[in-house]
């Protein structure tokens, strides 16, 4: 009997090989924030720009950043007044919002993925979408008046902060926020709201249904310089002000005792959270409908890539959001012109594949 | 700095937990708590270190009750070193231990170069500064152990409390890491399982059982035979041996007479 030449991989060895890919730490984990901010800063800038320039009637980039660049200084752009007028007026706003919510709903998903520590939550498993949706097809269905005169960002918004209540309150147990509870209880309205939401669509006319259906699947067409104030406000205020509790949040992933142990007031932090997810989950689907996968996916992502300290991760998954959701939407009024696709139909279709393979090469994302 | 634990209720829900407790530990003092499962261990040490409210009672450390100052300055003071904690995927070695200094830390502030020597610093107690990029999901459990107890000591804690630290280690881990608590010097309090350990690296033992303290004292004085019988159905004896060890030594047949 011979012995073959390479020698035969024992479980020990079996062992070492499996320590060995999943003991390093991610792998942009030792670049200073400061870089990677700039970087993905200046990315984001580049794509906006882009995104500008491009659609039906196209701009060069450098006229796109002529014209952004003298409305910001109020020095007037050697361009046509036409393209100023379609850059500035409805390109821009589209954009800027699609950054707001890409930045928004990736800080919500890492937070609450945080807060229930579940790697499945995202922005919307507290019942935001479910309960925005109601307001917003019951306001399309049956007319402004429905909702005693509110618009449709303002029903749903509404219906999106109901939802958040019910979910809290079923969400208690003894006086705290039992995690897993939450999620249930944030399924269960879930559904109860979809419910409604179905009726609603089933009973309306049928030439509301176009209308309804896009809202559904999310988007930014409709942005207007107005709206990016609120959205703007409430996206950047709460990702600064849930970056600054990183150091809590980094605590509360070790466990509620051990985040107490560590001098972290577990029921408050947990409040605090919940109030500025819903916020801005809130807010942004009043604004553009329900944009899926991207609170899912984006903080998954920056976690393969940058590590999991909270205090970075927050404002990477702002930047890297906010840069996906601007190529996504650009995607979406491209493929097929002159028609628009909503968002929610490429999100998916872009982002999965690629989350799948990097989910296959890092395995220290099924190493929890 | 001096514990102290006085009257102690705790009733959940409506089932009363621990009763009366009363319990000292002197400034330095290695105190064991033991008891069988289910006796309170566990429910008292979370009163101590700010997790579950006496429905009647005070914890004193020092001059003050842990419960009338803020989470956060009562956690600058007790370090706790926990079991069944999740393991959040992806943080390293030195960013666990580094968690230690959340109490010290508002919301503004950065780490600061003191804040990095004091958390190398543990990390090097506890011989777990050559790992300090490992990920911490990927160490062994006796490693796990060291990292937390590095976390606690990055906390400057005057009070150390361990709930059954030792808990699948295996048995070398298992000296090791409570000789390492020795050395650590810090006043301590810890669950312990085992009793033979318990016997031989505690100051004191104090004995619970079914939420009343039933036995406290030197080790000789506390883990007696008729507590060992009574409280933990087990025949058994404690006794100093030649070598100054205290060991406890099972009988043939260690089940002791149903009572």
């Amino acid at each position: 009997m011979t012995t073959t030449s390479s020698r035969p991989k024992t479980p020990r060895r079996l062992a070492a090989v499996a320590r060995k890919t999943t003991s390093r730490p991610a792998p942009l984990h030792r670049v200073p924030l400061a870089l990677s901010i700039a970087v993905l800063g200046a990315a984001l800038v580049v794509v906006i720009l882009v995104a500008a320039a491009v659609g039906s009637v196209s701009v060069s980039v450098g006229d796109s950043w002529q014209i952004v660049w003298g409305h910001l200084t109020g020095s007037k752009p050697d361009v046509n007044p036409a393209f100023d007028q379609i850059v500035w007026n409805f390109r821009i706003p589209r954009v800027l919002l699609a950054a707001l919510c890409g930045a928004g709903l990736a800080v919500a998903g890492v937070v609450l993925q945080a807060l229930v520590s579940n790697p499945l939550a995202d922005p919307y498993i507290l019942g935001v979408s479910a309960g925005g949706s109601v307001g917003a097809v019951a306001v399309m269905a049956l007319g402004a008046g429905a909702l005693g005169g509110l618009g449709v960002s303002g029903a749903a918004f509404a219906g999106a902060m109901l939802a958040v209540a019910l979910v809290f309150l079923l969400g208690q147990q003894r006086g705290k926020l039992n995690p897993v509870r939450l999620v249930l209880a944030g399924v269960a309205i879930s559904y109860v709201f979809t419910s409604i939401t179905s009726f609603l669509q089933l009973k309306t006319e049928p030439n509301n249904m176009r209308q309804i259906m896009f809202w559904l699947l999310g988007s930014v067409s409709g942005a207007r310089w107005e709206q990016l104030q609120v959205a703007g406000v409430v996206v950047v205020g709460t990702t600064v002000l849930l970056t600054l509790f990183g150091r809590q949040l980094n605590a509360l992933v070790t466990g509620d005792e051990s985040a107490t142990a560590l001098g972290v007031d577990v029921k408050k932090l947990r409040l605090v959270l919940i109030v500025l997810t819903s916020l801005v989950a809130g807010v942004l689907i009043a604004v553009a409908g329900g944009i899926g996968f991207v609170g899912l996916m984006v903080p998954h992502l920056v976690r393969l890539s940058f590590g999991v300290d909270h205090r970075k991760l927050l404002p990477l998954a702002a930047l890297v959001g906010a840069i996906y959701l601007v190529i996504v939407d650009l995607l979406s009024r491209t493929v097929d012109p002159p028609n628009e696709l909503p968002l929610n139909i490429l999100t998916a279709l872009f982002g999965a594949p690629f989350f799948i393979w990097l989910m296959r090469r890092d395995r220290s994302l099924a190493h929890s | 700095m001096k514990l102290k634990v006085a009257e102690v209720s705790v009733t959940i829900g409506a089932t009363p937990i621990l009763h009366d407790v009363n319990l000292d530990v002197a400034p330095g003092e290695f105190v064991g708590l033991i008891g069988p499962n289910g006796s309170g261990k566990s429910t008292l040490l979370r009163t101590i270190y700010r997790s579950v409210r006496p429905t009647t009672g005070t914890v004193l450390l020092g001059e003050d009750d842990v419960w009338s100052v803020s989470a956060r300055t009562a956690a600058r003071r007790t370090a706790a070193v926990l079991q069944n904690s999740p393991t959040p995927p992806g943080l390293t070695v030195h960013e666990v231990a580094a968690l230690g200094r959340t109490p010290h830390k508002g919301m503004f502030d950065r780490e600061t170069a003191e804040d990095h020597e004091i958390v190398v610093d543990a990390l090097s107690r506890t011989g777990m500064l050559g790992h300090s990029d490992r990920i911490y999901g990927s160490l062994s459990g006796g490693e796990r152990q060291r990292v937390l107890l590095a976390r606690a000591l990055a906390q400057q804690p005057e009070l150390l409390v361990l709930d059954e630290p030792t808990n699948h280690l295996d048995i070398r881990a298992r000296f090791e890491l409570l000789e390492l608590v020795h050395t650590v010097g810090v006043t301590t309090l810890a669950v312990l399982h085992d009793l033979d350990l318990a016997a031989r690296s505690c100051d004191r033992l104090v004995v619970l059982d079914g939420g009343r303290i039933v036995a406290a004292g030197p080790v000789l004085d506390a883990l007696t035979p008729a507590v060992l019988s009574e409280v933990f159905g087990v025949t058994a004896v404690t006794e100093r041996h030649e070598d100054g060890i205290v060991r406890v030594t099972y009988g043939a047949r260690p089940l002791a007479k149903a009572s």
